[in-house]
Parts: C-alpha cells; sequence; structure tokens
C-alpha cells in the first residue's frame, strides 16, 4: 500500500528529489546528542534531532530500537542520561511529565476506567485550574472534533476500541500541548480502521496545526501519516528524511531494507563515469548504476533495486544494451495481490529477486506463469548503490 | 460451574456434607444453645433470649466488647494504611535493591506462629517500658494485620496498568496526586477488604493480645477465655453468636469488595 502511495511512476521523476528546503523558523523542539542507558543497554545512544513546528514526525524502527524510550524521554517519564531537549529553546530534560506543555496518547490508551467520557476529556483540564464554564465549552469541542457526540456519559469499557482511541486522543489534545506525542496509536485497531484513521488523523493535525510525533513500527503507517520520518535502530538514527527519500534513497542498506522490500546485487565497483558507475556483480554480471547523491569510496558496493523498478520481458528489449540493466531467470513463484502480482525470480547465477508488476487491466493481466524464462530489466537511474 | 456441580457424586456430596457438619455443626449448636433459657449449658429449657439481656447488662463482658471494638477498628486503620503504603512501594520499585528481602520480611508474619510475635512484642514493650494497655494491644495487632492488607492490596495494584498513573501525570498531576485521584480510587475496593480482614483478626485475636495488654484492659476474647475456665455461662454462647454474627456481615462485606475490585480490574486491564 505504502509503496503505491510512496512511489508513483518511477519514470515521473528520474533525478533525485531535491533536499528539504531549510526551514527559517527555529525548531519547536531540538534533540541534542541524547543518550539513555539501562544498566549497561544503551537504549537511546546520541540522538540529535530537529523537529518543526507543524510537523507529523514519525520515528519508525523496530522493537526494541529505542524509540519509545525517547518517546517517553519527550513526555518526562524517563530522564535523559547525557544531552539535551529544547522545547521551544527551553532545556526540559529534567522537567517533570506534569510541569511540560507535550502531552501523550498512550498505546493502550490509558483511559482512566472509574471515569466517564467527559471527566476523561476534563481531567487535564481541571488540573490546569481551568474555570468551570470554559472546561464544558473545551471538553465539548473536543467531542466534536473526535466525532463522540452523545457517548460523554460512558465509561471505557463501554466503548469499541476505535472510540477508546478517539477518546484518549481527544483526552491528549484538549490542554493543547505545544507538541503531541502518540505511542503506537493505532495498534489496537484491525486493518480496515486503521486505514481510515491514519486518515483523520493527517486531517486533524492539518486542521490544528498542531506538532505530532508517533511512534510506530509499521513503516506503512509512518509514510501515510508523517510528512518526515526518523528510522532508528538499536538507539540510533539510521536516517530522517521524507518518505519519498526515504524510499528512494535510503541512507543504508539496513533502511534499504526495513523500509519495503528490496532486491540487492553484491559487487565491487569496476569503473566511475561521470554519472555512473560500473559494479561487477556476481550473481547478476556487470550493472550499470547512477552515481549515488553521496560519492561512495568504497569499492564493495551493493546495487539496490525495489521490486516494482524491475520490468519483465520475454526477451531483451531493443536499444543500447549498454544503457540498461538486463538479467536473465526463471519465474520461480507468484504471488497475485490484487493491485499487483510479485514474482519470484531464480536468476542464472543462482540469486532470487523479486519483481512486482502492477496489473493496471483487468483482462488481460494473466501475466507469466510459473517456470517460464522471463528477462528481467531496470534503468541504471533506478539503481541505489549502497555500501556494504 | 453449575454443570459441574450438577455431576457430584454421592461420595462428594457424603464428604462435603460431613466436612461442613464438622467445621459449622459446633458453631450451630452454639448459636442453638444461646437462645436456652435453662441456666445449665447442656440442658434445653427452652426459648429465650434472657442470656443477651444478661450480657447487656454484664459491664465488665460490654467494657472487653467495647474494647475490642476500638482494637479492632484502631488497628485496622493504621494496618489498612502502612500495608498498602507497603504494597505500594513493592509493586512499584523493580529497581530498588533488597526489593525480594524487604517482601520477604513483610510476609514473614503471615507464617510466624503468633506466641512467637505476641513473646517478641511483649519484650519489646517491658524493654521500652510501655504501660500496657489498649495501645499497646493495638500496635501488636497492627503488626499482625499489616502484613494482611498488604498481600490483599498488592495482588490489586499489581493487575493494574501502570500507565494510567503516567497518563495522570502527563495530564498535570504531581505523582502524589496521580495516586490520590486515579490509583486510589481504582485499589479501593482492595484497601476496604484489606481493612475488613484486618478489623476481623484483631478482633478474634487471643494470643498475641493476652501477651501485650494489661491489667483492666482485657479484649472480648481474653475477657470471654477467662470466663470460661470459671465454667461455661449460657451468656458466652450469646456473646459468641454476635460476635459471629459481627464477623459473617464483614467478611461477606469483604469478600464483595474485592469481588467488585477484581470485576473493575478485568476492564482496567491493558487490552
Amino acid at each position: 500500500m505504502a509503496d503505491d502511495i510512496a512511489t508513483p511512476e518511477p519514470a515521473a521523476e528520474p533525478t533525485p528529489s531535491p533536499e528539504p528546503r531549510p526551514d527559517p523558523q527555529p525548531p519547536i523542539l531540538r534533540i541534542e546528542n541524547v543518550v539513555k542507558t539501562f544498566g549497561s543497554f544503551r537504549a537511546v545512544d546520541g540522538v540529535s534531532l530537529d523537529i518543526r513546528a507543524g510537523e507529523f514526525f514519525a520515528l519508525l524502527g523496530p522493537s526494541g530500537c529505542g524509540k519509545t524510550t525517547l518517546l517517553r524521554m519527550l513526555a518526562g517519564f524517563e530522564t535523559p542520561d547525557e544531552g539535551r531537549i529544547l522545547l521551544s529553546g527551553e532545556d526540559i530534560a529534567q522537567v517533570l511529565p506534569h510541569e511540560r506543555p507535550v502531552n501523550m496518547m498512550f498505546q493502550n490508551y490509558a483511559l482512566f476506567p472509574h471515569l466517564n467520557v467527559r471527566d476523561n476529556i476534563a481531567f487535564g483540564l481541571r488540573r490546569a485550574g481551568m474555570p468551570r464554564a470554559e472546561i464544558t465549552t473545551r471538553v465539548a469541542e473536543m467531542v466534536a472534533l473526535v466525532r463522540l457526540e452523545g457517548l460523554e456519559k460512558r465509561k471505557p469499557d463501554q466503548l469499541s476500541g476505535g472510540q477508546k482511541q478517539r477518546v484518549a486522543l481527544a483526552r491528549s489534545l484538549a490542554r493543547r500541548p505545544q507538541v503531541l506525542l502518540l505511542d503506537e496509536p493505532m495498534a489496537a485497531l484491525d486493518k480496515k480502521l486503521r486505514e481510515s484513521t491514519q486518515f483523520e488523523l493527517m486531517e486533524l493535525q492539518r486542521r490544528l496545526g498542531m506538532t505530532f510525533i508517533i511512534v510506530t513500527h509499521d513503516q506503512e503507517e509512518a509514510m501515510t501519516v508523517a510528512s518526515r520520518i526518523g528510522v532508528m535502530k538499536a538507539g540510533k538514527l539510521e536516517q530522517v528524511a521524507v518518505p519519498r527519500r526515504l524510499y528512494e534513497e535510503p541512507a543504508s542498506r539496513w533502511v534499504a531494507q526495513f523500509v519495503g522490500d528490496i532486491n540487492l546485487f553484491e559487487g565491487e565497483v569496476t569503473a566511475r563515469e561521470p554519472h555512473r558507475l560500473r559494479v561487477s556483480t556476481a550473481s547478476a554480471g556487470e550493472l550499470v548504476a547512477a552515481q549515488p547523491v553521496a560519492p561512495i569510496d568504497e569499492s564493495k558496493v551493493a546495487v539496490a533495486i525495489r521490486p516494482e523498478k524491475i520490468r519483465l520481458a520475454l526477451r531483451r528489449p531493443a536499444g543500447d544494451a549498454a544503457a540498461i540493466n538486463c538479467v536473465e531467470g526463471i519465474i520461480s513463484d507468484t504471488s497475485y495481490l490484487g493491485g499487483k502480482t510479485v514474482y519470484k525470480i531464480r536468476l542464472d547465477g543462482g540469486a532470487a529477486i523479486h519483481a512486482a508488476q502492477a496489473n493496471t487491466a483487468r483482462l488481460d493481466a494473466d501475466g507469466y506463469g510459473l517456470n517460464q524464462r522471463v528477462v528481467a530489466w531496470f534503468t541504471p537511474d533506478d539503481c541505489v548503490v549502497l555500501e556494504r | 460451574m453449575a454443570a459441574k456441580s450438577s455431576r457430584l457424586s454421592r461420595f462428594n456430596v457424603a464428604s462435603l456434607t460431613l466436612g461442613l457438619a464438622f467445621l459449622y455443626l459446633p458453631i450451630l449448636i452454639l448459636v442453638i444453645y444461646s437462645f436456652n433459657a435453662s441456666r445449665l449449658v447442656t440442658v434445653w429449657g427452652g426459648w429465650s433470649l434472657r442470656w443477651y439481656h444478661e450480657f447487656f447488662n454484664d459491664r465488665a463482658m460490654i467494657d472487653a466488647a467495647w474494647m475490642s471494638l476500638r482494637v479492632g477498628a484502631t488497628s485496622a486503620t493504621v494496618a489498612t494504611v502502612l500495608g498498602t503504603l507497603a504494597a505500594v512501594a513493592l509493586s512499584r520499585g523493580e529497581g530498588f535493591r533488597g526489593r525480594m528481602l524487604f517482601s520477604g520480611m513483610l510476609y514473614a508474619p503471615l507464617v510466624m506462629p503468633e506466641v512467637i510475635t505476641g513473646l517478641s512484642l511483649l519484650l519489646l514493650f517491658v524493654a521500652l517500658e510501655a504501660e500496657r494497655g489498649f495501645w499497646t494491644v493495638t500496635i501488636a495487632h497492627t503488626t499482625l494485620t499489616m502484613c494482611f492488607v498488604a498481600v490483599v492490596v498488592q495482588s490489586r495494584l499489581v493487575s493494574l496498568d501502570r500507565s494510567l498513573e503516567e497518563a495522570a501525570m502527563d495530564l498535570g498531576c504531581d505523582p502524589v496526586r496521580a495516586f490520590v485521584m486515579v490509583t486510589l480510587p481504582l485499589i479501593a475496593p482492595a484497601v476496604l477488604a484489606g481493612w475488613m480482614l484486618a478489623f476481623t483478626l484483631s478482633l478474634d485475636d487471643l494470643v498475641i493480645a493476652s501477651f501485650t495488654t494489661g491489667p483492666g484492659s482485657a479484649t472480648l476474647p481474653i475477657r470471654i477465655y477467662s470466663e470460661v475456665r470459671l465454667g461455661v455461662k449460657p451468656e458466652i454462647n450469646a456473646i459468641c453468636t454476635l460476635v459471629i454474627g459481627l464477623i459473617a456481615v464483614v467478611i461477606v462485606i469483604a469478600s464483595l469488595a474485592s469481588k467488585l475490585s477484581s470485576d473493575r480490574g478485568e476492564s482496567a486491564a491493558p487490552l
């Protein structure tokens, strides 16, 4: 799904997407060299990150990568061992949770079971000493915002999962925090509901103009909702980029494999041309790839190509044979996924690759059969060269 | 449950009946004989409330009963506060050193023979030259019952979602307020059940009370025991029936409270 959203036709934009423009205003949140250890385990290991006001930022990573610990440090439930956290220029690293202008939506929602929907939403407003009349207005506003009208008197255990999620959202938004933190907010919802909720969340964020930071292990979710994504691995930020760059220009092999599906051809650089690298690979012979944006000095590299950027044909395409990459093999597996079909191809060199073909027509999409011999080809511009 | 009980075999029915009879027949006989009109405990002389009347006019016995109620209420209240705090500390501080030792020490009185607890407290009070009476018994009973409260409250706390308190802090409560506004209402039934348990334990304790009490401040069990040594009067049956009634009521309330607590616990548990 996210693949489709993040990558329209590869031919539409052959050049790498431009660097995001530097923002003139200072970041609302600045994380500087933050370290957090639990015993000898470095959960967060020197993370620096700027988050701009009004941004929808996603922290993406596998479980145990430190993303939740980082979020909990932003909320104040953990204190960094080193580094600073600046919110609107003020260091809040040692400020207690209840004194931070930041609110959090918890993964299991953490709704107070002894309070009804209205009192749950009003909880933070009452603690802030807001006048009674104002609380009533604000709660009504929040209830309308998340479409919970008529459920104000219900207790949390009388609500469905989706309704609980919306109460939790309303409760964390009610105090109008400078930054809203969301810890896996959709993990407990089923797939269909999750997708519609993702779009509602984006719409809400745009309408309120608030800064959202979401933690998720689901790359589709991160791609869908976030304007920028930080990928974390073992306590470190691997790459921070807009979803498109993350997918099309992964900074490392690990990011390339974590975000979406990718084929890798290990090899050695044999020639460096002005815009091209020639790489000799064991599994696919010589490949031509575009020079990466940041030049790679290593000679041992991997040429990476996304499955949907591989074209399939019965014979080699006509034209300049040196300008494209062709590999041949036998289809060993096919999975029909509706919108696309993924072919697993065993190359003559022994390696297996994935190629995805969009099913653009309803009737002629019989595609290729098992054990059929095919030519898989892709252009140098669609390749990414990664350090090994 | 219903399906299971309907398939009880004859053997099960017989053993259940015998077991229940063994437990409750003596109490039933005591209750019946408390309404006996006869002066002799073992001879039935017809129904009467005479011995209840006698009890309410027995100054010494009423004083002892009042003493027991005061000791019970005071020690149960103190034990509930201390036991709840201990349970909170134990269910939280995963990090603090010696937690295992602390919890072991807290629960040791559960299995400690009462004679030892009583004797050691007596030695302590003698060493401190404390005047023995209401306060020494109350302190001794607090020591005895605190661990029971801690067990009841802790079992509720471990099933409580930690992030509830974090959510309260996130929404502007300092840690103490978060505990009072969120955790306490959710564990209240368990705290109440703990109080009831402590109260009944204090009410029927004889051993520790006889070690730690002083002249002129006998609790009801001590008073009854000393009366019985001089010969059983039917009045004792009446008093015991009243105590049984009181304890039964308290236990029913306590078990209802803890059932309410665990029902809430299910809904409060994380998804």
